[in-house]
């Protein structure tokens, strides 16, 4: 654990200046994110489900950046994440629904699924700031249990949640006037609604890295790293851990109750069901198998991740019928199978992720030799 | 006061199969300090083996007390090469790694373990068959049955022979020598790994046997039991204190009893509001207050905090 001082852990960043093939590889990105909806509908020819699929990958990178905060940079293991995912889509569902005939904008909305989401978070981090590691893993399981059994039975004798019937009939997502549900006219040219989503939430995912990168080297940023490396070390070092770490919570958890808030309005339909343990599972290992802690990696992770699972869904049917003639197994069980193995493997031969932060690279390097 | 004997007796029986699937927990946390977090699918298997093995042999025929015990054997025998298999693939090469990867691998384990079954036993709930006759006994107004009766002694037994196990031989020596220091065990010669390799198979063969009650008891057996089960099992450890046998017994009699007693009278308690089906959420307040306020648990001992 003790590094020597000669070299310093972090290099200077942030003065140097970008060379010019950096650029043309940010443009690159920029221009195949852009066409991205073109390509999938138009060219590959792939179809609706496809760029719902694309949409939905999109989501599961903010929500994976929003759990990065907590995992990746504070070192927090949090395995209930997804109930702040519900916070925000139930939020979302309640108020711009027929259930309660409430029709607010999804702008007013959307910040307060945040605002929410972050209230919970701190309610969640707060009487667990003594726990570390397996411990808060199973206590922030717990709480992800305890949100998903009230948003079952919160249906009687008050019908809040409507219970396992989820809610249905959820306005879509409208900003100023334009609805996502219908195709939208942009200088001359026609968005089909699975586009159009796709732009705003690619805009919002964005912003979101944005924030995240702008954070990861900001003071909070650094403080909540120094609590991941060594928390007495961070204390004494003068960081008000309590704070920087139910900040975390919180910054965490309202990324999750946008993401929440979003996903309502794009489905139209909530339930219980969507916000099990094996989701905040799978946002976790987007996290671990990217690479903690490391933006880039966390992205990779999310994309992969949401992907992957449905390439193999459309894979499995017709290969098996090509080998055996026949379905021999459940596609759907064979995918999770594969999904548990992958991860076993993952931390087995890549335990630092598939794209760790050279940070993390360089630390494990010298634990090894 | 029939209703309050009768949550006992639910809460009791409820609570010796908690127990006896918290000792796996609490073995492997005490020596390895890593949560298995497969264990529950474990006793997953265990059921669905048992139910396989006993259906088929009553349709050959076999007498039911027999097809019982060779249920019992085979889910055993097969659990314990699962916990064994699963150890040396996925955890032993882990060991020393930071923690958050057997964290992970456990869950990787748990999704395989979960998805194997399904696709060999598929998604349906499985009858699971009458292993006792139905026999009834009266207790102070409330009826206690004769498979109930079964589960708590038999549970009462297997756990004192545990105990006698762990604190007579010199397996149980070297067991408690690893759980207290597996470097200066080694140096004593202890083997460590066949210590860690004997603690999931003892592990393994407990949650076969609590697999094959909890079906008996519920009359079910699917693949997807073991995870609620696992996860209460492990708040009972917690409950007593991880890492301590007697504390897993007591945690998870205390943990049976709260929840049969909670999802007894919460609806009274709370003028209808609350109703019984929120029964799993006890377990869950349950473990949250006892991390928060005293994370060594009832019986344990102040143990120093694990990262």
């Amino acid at each position: 654990m003790t590094a020597p001082a000669a070299s310093p852990a972090i290099s200077p960043v942030g003065r140097t200046p970008i060379p010019a093939r950096v650029w043309a590889a940010y443009a690159g990105l920029a221009l195949l994110l852009a066409l991205l909806p073109c390509l999938v509908g138009g060219v590959l020819g792939l179809g609706n489900a496809w760029l719902r699929t694309l949409n939905f990958a999109v989501l599961y990178v903010m929500l994976a950046l929003g759990l990065n905060i907590v995992v990746g940079f504070a070192g927090l293991l949090d395995l209930g994440y997804i109930a702040f995912y519900a916070v925000g889509a139930y939020l979302y569902a309640l108020l711009a629904s027929p259930h309660f005939g409430l029709h607010l904008p999804a702008w007013a909305i959307l910040p307060a699924g945040a605002a929410l989401a972050g209230l919970f978070g701190v309610i969640l981090g707060a009487p667990t700031l003594r726990l570390r590691g397996d411990y808060l893993a199973i206590v922030t399981l717990g709480f992800g249990e305890i949100v998903r059994i009230f948003l079952n039975n919160l249906n009687a004798p008050v019908n809040i949640t409507n219970g396992p019937q989820g809610v249905s009939g959820i306005d879509p997502l409208a900003f100023f006037g334009v609805s996502l549900a219908k195709p939208v006219v942009v200088a001359g040219f026609t968005l089909p609604p699975l586009a159009a989503t796709y732009y705003v939430f690619l805009l919002l995912a964005l912003g979101v890295v944005f924030v995240t990168l702008r954070l990861e080297n900001s003071r909070i940023g650094r403080a909540w790293v120094a609590i991941r490396e060594d928390e007495i070390a961070a204390k004494a070092c003068g960081i008000d851990t309590r704070n920087i770490k139910l900040l975390a919570f919180a910054m965490g958890a309202s990324f999750g109750g946008v993401a929440g808030g979003l996903f309502a309005g794009f489905q139209a339909f909530v339930s219980p069901e969507s916000f099990s343990l094996m989701e905040s599972v799978m946002v976790l290992c987007m996290v671990v198998l990217g690479g903690m802690g490391h933006i880039p990696g966390v992205i990779l992770g999310a994309v992969l991740l949401s992907l992957l699972p449905e390439a193999f869904r459309y894979a499995a049917v017709p290969v098996q019928k090509y080998l055996f003639g026949h379905v021999v197994v459940d596609p759907e069980s064979l995918r999770m199978l594969l999904f548990g193995l992958a991860l076993i493997l993952v931390m087995l031969y890549r335990p630092a992720g598939l794209w760790p932060s050279p940070l993390r690279k360089r630390e494990l390097k010298r634990s090894t030799s | 006061m029939d209703i309050f004997i009768q949550q006992i007796i639910n809460g009791l029986v409820l609570g010796s199969i908690y127990a006896l699937v918290a000792l796996g927990y609490t073995m492997v946390y005490g020596i390895l300090g890593l949560i298995n977090f497969a264990h529950g699918e474990v006793v997953m298997l265990g059921a669905l083996t048992a139910y396989s093995t006993i259906t088929g042999l009553l349709g050959l025929g076999v007498p039911l007390p027999l097809a019982a015990l060779a249920g019992l054997a085979v889910a055993a025998l097969l659990c314990m090469a699962v916990g064994y298999t699963v150890e040396r693939v996925a955890y032993r090469p882990l060991r020393g790694a930071p923690r958050l990867a057997p964290l992970i691998t456990a869950i990787g384990v748990s999704i395989v373990l979960q998805n194997g079954a399904m696709m060999v036993w598929g998604r349906n709930y499985h009858a699971f068959p009458n292993l006792v006759p139905e026999r009834q006994y009266d207790v102070f107004g409330a009826t206690i049955t004769l498979l109930q009766v079964l589960t708590v002694l038999l549970a009462a037994l297997t756990m004192a022979g545990l105990m006698l196990l762990v604190l007579r031989t010199r397996l149980g020596r070297a067991m408690r020598a690893t759980a207290e220091n597996p470097a200066i065990a080694q140096l004593m010669g202890v083997d460590v790994n066949r210590i860690v390799s004997l603690t999931f198979v003892l592990g393994s063969a407990l949650a076969a046997l609590a697999g094959l009650m909890v079906s008996a008891n519920y009359s079910i057996a699917h693949y997807y039991m073991g995870f609620i089960l696992g996860l209460k099992a492990f708040t009972a450890a917690v409950l007593g204190g991880i890492g301590n046998l007697a504390g897993a017994m007591v945690g998870g009699i205390l943990l049976g009893l709260i929840e049969s007693l909670g999802a007894g009278y919460i609806g009274d308690l709370t003028g209808g509001f609350f109703g019984s089906n929120y029964q799993d959420v006890f377990a869950f307040f349950v473990l949250i207050a006892v991390l928060v306020f005293r994370p060594s648990g009832l019986v344990g001992e102040k143990v120093a905090e694990r990262a």
